[in-house]
């Protein structure tokens, strides 16, 4: 299957190997991968403050970067929700973009698309905790996708109260009401078990607890899902993920 | 009315860093009634009963001069006085009026946030009547004179320790009295005042046109004794309370209860039609039932607002919400709190006097999956978000770097280009002097930019 990655402002810059591996996974399961190189931003910043000319500015690009794709996969829940959910609602009456319906969040994509659950057995004896991201949570709905991967990985997956609970990321959210945001990530972390890793599909709600996470000294170590799926898969994941370092991106 | 939204930012932080105990007593009772609310809502199929609601609720609103009349109507019949308020200084007027012509003295109040929205309780005070608050958390927060913190829980910001305390002071208990000590108390200076009180003030869930038919739901019985025990009873209910018919009420008794306390039903559920008539021992000998605008119909009129007013009162969404659960209700400066006062408060006060309240949400969406009339509260936040944009009601700063952004986006060199800047210079000291990328970086340690970025991968050939 021919498929496009759609990288996202955030992976791009700050989960730069987590997107490398979204890459050589979805290579690994027999994908074709492209980069439509003029690809920028989703303009979520710009819906979510309420600047609809601006996101539509942002949407209309993005819609013609990747134009002519088969399926377009996205390292985040939240950039594959403001594509596949907000962008039909903000481009209503304008346009009638074709690529909310080909737009994919990366286990979804694995999961629903490819049909795959079972990659490799190359997180046997790690003890994970899931970051549930809100938008691939309750704007796509993908509730057991990530758990289904890991699990099948051979992760055991440490039940985490507050796995659904937002980390208070938010994006605009995190700088205009600080306070707030940075108590929203406290709680969530008051409340994590003993794991190797708290692993998440979405780099915002990543770099949100590793902020306050490191903020507060308390050493919990971050991955995104990308990196621990591509490690998981097996041999070829895990060597990669030896090569470089042990460290969370 | 209380007008502190304006400094929720503040306020915010101030509980969060000054009242660590509140914030712990708001996340474990949120935390518990959201989970009893998600094991009532999976017992029944919550998605049909949501639905139904919503249309029921929408019908009525879209049809709401209509309603309003039956239920007049049938009040009337049934021997109730209805008497209409166009705003907050009407409907206290009006109570006043009701109590200074009987000669009240003192009046018992079950909870109702209407009361609170509308300022009742100094407009009584302020002619020497005796207001008493007898629900037990209203009644703990007039013992300290503080507002309610929650729709349905008003003193959910309260630890244990704290009422002990605050009885042992006011009310002499031991300081080390257990709970049900306290309820003793509580009930002991509470029966005494419902015996002497010559009026019984209420809210009310909602109201049926077809029969003219107010109906209470409630926990601990001190409704069914304010609207009982004195000889007048007043009713104030918000014109949006309305329903249809009887029938339909059968459904929202079940699904307020579940979706407020993970109760199938309320412990006592008051269905009052006008005063007692012979033979009947029980009741009020006089009924008023005040129906209250009070900007309602201006958020009827909102294209998107409106939506809002199908709102229960069930206090789920504040439960649901991780951004409430920091703080309680007393952040956001007015009386209606939470997710889904940062969506009615805009419509009721003006989107100005309710600034930043729609910003105060990581628009996470668990305030939707609660609530039992499924209001879009995140694209209602979205909404006056836009509307505040347009209207020139947020920072300039903010607004100059998304119009920035935007112009970078369509321009992927300069993109590239930018991102890069703004990634490196965002994990150095610079970054704390920068608009947005500041604020961020005083309450975290600085993220970590990637050492090449993805670009720049590809570009090399990822292996």
């Amino acid at each position: 299957m021919n498929v496009a990655l759609f990288v996202t402002c955030l992976a791009d810059h700050y989960f730069a190997d987590a997107a490398a591996d979204a890459v050589r996974l979805l290579r690994h399961l027999g994908c074709t991968v492209s980069f439509p190189p003029a690809q920028t931003c989703c303009g979520q910043p710009a819906y979510n403050a309420g600047r609809n000319a601006e996101a539509l500015r942002m949407a209309r690009h993005t819609c013609e970067v990747l134009e002519g794709t088969d399926a377009v996969v996205v390292p985040s829940g939240s950039c594959a929700a403001m594509v596949r959910k907000f962008y039909p609602r903000l481009m209503d009456g304008t346009d009638s973009p074709t690529l909310p319906d080909r737009t994919f969040e990366l286990a979804e994509f694995i999961v629903h698309r490819l049909g795959v659950t079972g990659l490799g057995d190359g997180l046997a004896g790690r003890r994970v905790a899931i970051h549930q991201g809100c938008h691939a949570l309750r704007e796509l709905r993908l509730v057991s996708e990530p758990a289904t991967l890991l699990r099948g990985c051979g992760a055991e997956i440490v039940p985490w109260a507050a796995h659904d609970e937002c980390c208070g990321f938010g994006g605009l959210f995190s700088v205009k009401m600080t306070a707030v945001s940075a108590a929203m990530a406290d709680r969530k972390l008051e409340t994590l078990p003993e794991v190797d890793w708290v692993v998440s599909g979405d780099g915002g709600c990543l770099l949100q607890l590793d902020g306050r996470s490191r903020a507060g000294g308390m050493g919990v170590e971050f991955m995104h899902l990308a990196t621990a799926l591509w490690r998981g898969a097996g041999d070829a994941g895990a060597a990669a993920g030896q090569r470089r370092s042990a460290g969370a991106r | 009315m209380r007008t502190g939204i304006r400094h929720y930012a503040e306020r915010s932080r101030e509980i969060i860093r000054n009242d660590p105990a509140a914030r712990e007593s708001v996340i474990g009772a949120t935390v518990a009634f959201d989970e009893k609310r998600r094991q009532a809502y999976a017992e029944i199929d919550a998605d049909a009963w949501r639905r139904w609601a919503e249309a029921v609720k929408s019908h009525t609103l879209t049809h709401l001069g209509d309603y309003l009349v039956e239920a007049e109507e049938r009040l009337e019949a049934n021997g109730a006085r209805v008497h209409w308020a166009a705003d907050a200084a009407d409907a206290c007027r009006i109570v006043t009026r009701i109590a200074k012509d009987r000669s009240v003295a003192a009046a018992v109040k079950g909870k109702s946030m209407l009361t609170e929205e509308i300022g009742l309780n100094p407009a009584l005070e302020a002619e020497g009547i005796g207001v008493f608050e007898t629900d037990l958390g209203e009644y703990i927060l007039q013992l300290l004179q503080e507002p309610p913190a929650h729709i349905l829980g008003p003193a959910i910001h309260k630890s244990l320790a704290q009422v002990r305390e605050t009885f042992a002071h006011i009310l002499g208990t031991e300081p080390e009295s257990d709970p049900d000590t306290l309820a003793r108390v509580a009930r002991r200076e509470l029966r005494a005042t419902f015996m002497h009180a010559d009026m019984g003030i209420t809210g009310g869930n909602f109201l049926v046109a077809e029969t003219g038919t107010i109906a209470l739901i409630e926990n601990e019985g001190n409704i069914r004794l304010t609207t009982s025990l004195p000889r007048v009873h007043v009713a104030l209910v918000g014109i949006e309370k309305l329903l249809p018919r009887m029938t339909d009420l059968a459904g929202f008794l079940q699904l307020t209860a579940r979706a407020a306390t993970g109760q199938p039903i309320g412990s006592f559920v008051s269905l009052i039609q006008g005063p007692a008539r012979q033979p009947e021992d029980d009741g009020a000998e006089e009924v008023h039932v005040v129906l209250v605008d009070n900007g309602r119909t201006d958020v009827l009129a909102h294209p998107h607002a409106w939506e809002a007013l199908r709102c229960l009162r069930c206090g789920a969404c504040l439960n649901a919400c991780p951004v409430y659960r920091q703080t309680g209700g007393h952040a956001y400066g007015h009386v209606y709190s939470g997710p889904i006062g940062s969506v009615l408060d805009p419509g009721l006060l003006g989107l100005h006097e309710a600034m930043p309240l729609p910003f105060a949400s990581s628009l996470c969406g668990a305030c939707f999956d609660a609530c039992p009339v499924r209001i879009p509260i995140p694209e209602l936040l979205l909404e006056w978000r836009r509307e505040a944009q347009d209207r020139g009601l947020t920072p300039w700063k903010e607004r100059a770097v998304l119009a920035g952004l935007a112009a970078a986006a369509t321009r992927p060199g300069l993109y590239e280009l930018a991102g890069r800047v703004g990634s490196r210079l965002g994990g150095t000291g610079i970054a704390r002097a920068l608009p947005m990328l500041g604020a961020w970086a005083r309450d975290r340690a600085p993220p970590k930019p990637s050492r090449s970025t993805f670009r720049e991968l590809w570009r090399e050939g990822i292996e």
